[in-house]
């Protein structure tokens, strides 16, 4: 079985959750044989990942499939579990990973991943903030006003 | 080149993009990784390289495009090593930078004094 935690003690007690949803089968009748972290084969290649979510909201239970452009499964989880609280106020433990894949670019299904398909991608980092390198170098007043443009 | 964190002043290559906000970024001395564009400053140093290249590939278009030597000579790469300098120096350097200045004005000084006898 695949999920997401934290930490091992977390995995295994989220274990227990999901198995018993499939079988009847208790922590206490039961021995982990094993746990493995696994680890991203290419963390240096991007790729789109479609994960499909069952969530519950204060009305109910709901399905969703979303994608994310990510180097690294976990990346695109972490991504997930924010914008899910962000977008629907649904809290980790309110969400259920249902299964996760690596998209072809040609069979994504979102705008938002698709716009990034564009070998020649060209865009403009509008509204351009210029930070201090360090907080040491942050001052509350500043001489002149910054230039933002671009 | 990175503008913020502890690889601040790093030269990096855009090798391509993400999302909105995360490039994937490669050099020559680290292993290709995300970098949020938040951190990262547009030089206007260009290498010719394709969408996803392969690390021996960037190092040798590095190479020919001369890029760390270009930057070194570039405003911008030569005050990055000005503040480097500055900020390493022990207390014996900054007294003789202290002694340099104070040659430096003193020789000012001394020209101005000349000129203003002379316009007397």
């Amino acid at each position: 079985m695949k999920l997401w935690a934290t930490n091992e003690v977390r995995a295994k007690s989220k274990f227990w959750y999901f198995l018993r949803k499939l079988k009847k089968v208790k922590k206490s009748h039961g021995q982990i044989l094993a746990i493995n972290e696994i680890f991203e084969k290419k963390p240096t290649t991007i790729k789109n990942y479609g994960i499909w979510v069952r969530y519950q909201s204060r009305t109910g239970y709901h399905n969703m499939y979303k994608e994310y452009r990510d180097t690294t499964l976990n990346g695109a989880v972490e991504q997930m579990y924010d914008e899910m609280a962000s977008r629907h106020r649904v809290r980790a433990p309110c969400i259920q990973i249902i299964k996760t894949a690596t998209v072809h670019s040609k069979l994504c299904k979102r705008e938002n991943t698709k716009q990034f398909h564009d070998s020649t991608i060209k865009f403009p980092l509008t509204h351009h903030k210029i930070r201090p390198p360090t907080r040491k170098l942050k001052t509350t007043y500043k001489a002149s006003r910054p230039n933002t443009f671009v | 080149m990175v503008n913020y964190g502890p690889s601040y002043g790093k030269l990096v290559v855009i090798v391509d993009v993400i999302d909105q906000n995360r490039a994937l970024v490669d050099s020559p001395d680290m292993v290709r990784g995300a970098m949020n564009f938040k951190r990262l400053s547009l030089t206007d140093l260009k290498i010719d390289i394709p969408r996803m290249p392969k690390k021996k590939q960037l190092s040798e278009a590095i190479e020919s495009a001369d890029i760390y030597k270009k930057w070194a000579n570039s405003s911008w790469g030569r005050k990055l090593i000005v503040q480097k300098k500055r900020a390493s120096l022990n207390d014996f350097d900054r007294f003789k930078v202290m002694v340099a200045r104070v040659k430096r004005g003193s020789l000012i000084k001394r020209e101005l004094a000349k000129l203003r006898k002379e316009k007397a």
